[in-house]
C-alpha cells in the first residue's frame, strides 16, 4: 500500500472526481439492480399467491352453494 | 443416451431450472463479493501509479470489466436467443430476456466510466470515434431488444422477434472489439489481448482480471434472479407454479 493519507487516497492525484464519479455510479447501479429484482420477485410472488387464493375461494364457494358462479360470465 | 445428457435436458425445463437457479444465486453472490473485494483492494490500494496517467488510470478497474461484460453478455444473449429460435426451448428465450437489462447496464457503465476517464486524459467527455460509437450502438441494441420484446404481448412471439434482432446485432461485437485496430481512434489499444502478452504491470493486470471476474459473477447472479421472476410470470398458469407457491403457506 502506498497511499500516505486517506485524503491523498480520496484526491486520486487530482482525478478524484473522475475516479469516484465512476466508482460511485457503478456501485449504486450494481446495488440498485439486485434490490429492485428482489422487490419485483417478492411482489410477483405476493400477487400470484393472492390470485391463487382468490381462485381457490371462488371454487369452494361454487362447490358449497349451487348456482353461485352462474351469474359471472 | 447417457445419463449426463438426460440430466442436462432436465434442467432445460423452467420447472427444474427454477429451484436450481435459486440454489445457485447465493454462491455467485459470494464469489462476486470475494472477487470484487480482492480486485478493488489490489486496484485501489496495491497497484502502482501509472507513469503516464497518474491515479486517474484507476478507472480501468471499473471501465474494462464493464466494457468486457457489455460485449460478452450480448454474445451470451444472442446464443440463447439463437438456441430458442432454432429449437424452441422455452428457457432459452427467458434467459435472453433476463440478460438484456444487465447487459444494457454494463454498456451504460462502460460509456459512463469511459466519459469520466476521457475527460481528464483526452480533454473531452465524448468523441464520435469508432470504439465509442460502436459501444453506444451496443447500448441501443440492448435497449431496442428490451423495447421490442416489451411491445409484443405474446412472450413466445416476443422471443422470436427479439432473437432476430439480437442475432443481427451480433455483428457489432467484433466491430467494437477490433475498432481500435481497424480505425484511427482516440481510444487506446487493448491492454490485454489473446495474442500478445499484456502491456501493463502484473498487479494492475491482476486487479483488472479480479474485477472482471467479480462483474462476471455479479452478472450471472443477477441474470439468475431475473430469470426466476420471468419463469414465475410466464408459467403462472401451470400446476407446478401453483404448487410451488401454495405449498409453502
Amino acid at each position: 500500500m502506498f497511499w500516505n493519507s486517506f485524503s491523498e487516497f480520496l484526491a486520486m492525484g487530482n482525478h478524484g472526481v473522475y475516479v469516484w464519479g465512476s466508482f460511485g455510479v457503478m456501485a449504486i447501479t450494481m446495488i440498485l439492480e439486485p434490490v429492485l429484482l428482489i422487490q419485483g420477485h417478492k411482489g410477483l410472488i405476493a400477487r400470484l399467491k393472492r390470485e391463487f387464493r382468490a381462485e381457490k375461494s371462488d371454487r369452494s364457494v361454487e362447490r358449497t352453494t349451487p348456482f353461485a358462479g352462474q351469474d359471472r360470465q | 443416451m447417457s445419463n449426463k445428457l438426460i440430466n442436462w435436458f432436465k434442467f432445460a425445463s423452467p420447472q427444474a431450472f427454477y429451484p436450481l437457479a435459486g440454489r445457485m444465486i447465493p454462491w455467485f453472490w459470494a464469489l462476486a463479493a470475494l472477487f470484487g473485494i480482492a480486485g478493488l483492494y489490489i486496484g485501489f490500494l496495491v497497484a502502482p501509479t501509472d507513469a503516464q496517467q497518474g491515479e486517474g488510470y484507476r478507472i480501468i478497474f471499473l471501465h474494462v470489466p464493464a466494457s468486457w461484460m457489455s460485449m460478452f453478455i450480448y454474445l451470451v444473449l444472442a446464443f440463447w436467443a439463437g438456441l430458442g429460435l432454432a429449437f424452441n426451448f422455452r428457457l432459452s428465450g427467458m434467459m435472453a430476456t433476463a440478460l438484456a437489462p444487465t447487459g444494457a447496464l454494463f454498456a451504460f457503465l462502460s460509456l459512463w466510466t469511459g466519459a469520466l476517464w476521457g475527460k481528464p486524459m483526452w480533454g473531452t467527455w465524448w468523441v464520435w470515434d469508432a470504439r465509442l460509437t460502436s459501444e453506444l450502438i451496443l447500448l441501443f441494441l440492448y435497449v431496442g431488444f428490451i423495447a421490442l420484446q416489451s411491445a409484443i404481448d405474446d412472450p413466445r412471439r416476443a422471443d422470436k422477434a427479439g432473437a432476430v434482432l439480437a442475432l443481427v446485432g451480433v455483428v457489432n461485437v467484433p466491430i467494437i472489439y477490433f475498432s481500435v485496430k481497424w480505425w484511427n481512434t482516440l481510444h487506446q489499444g487493448s491492454s490485454v489481448s489473446l495474442t500478445k502478452s499484456p502491456s501493463m504491470a502484473t498487479t494492475m493486470l491482476w486487479g483488472m482480471l479480479l474485477c472482471a471476474l467479480a462483474c462476471w459473477m455479479y452478472a450471472i447472479a443477477v441474470a439468475l434472479m431475473r430469470v426466476r421472476t420471468i419463469i414465475l410470470e410466464r408459467e403462472r398458469h401451470t400446476d407446478w407454479v401453483r404448487d410451488e407457491l401454495t405449498s409453502k403457506e
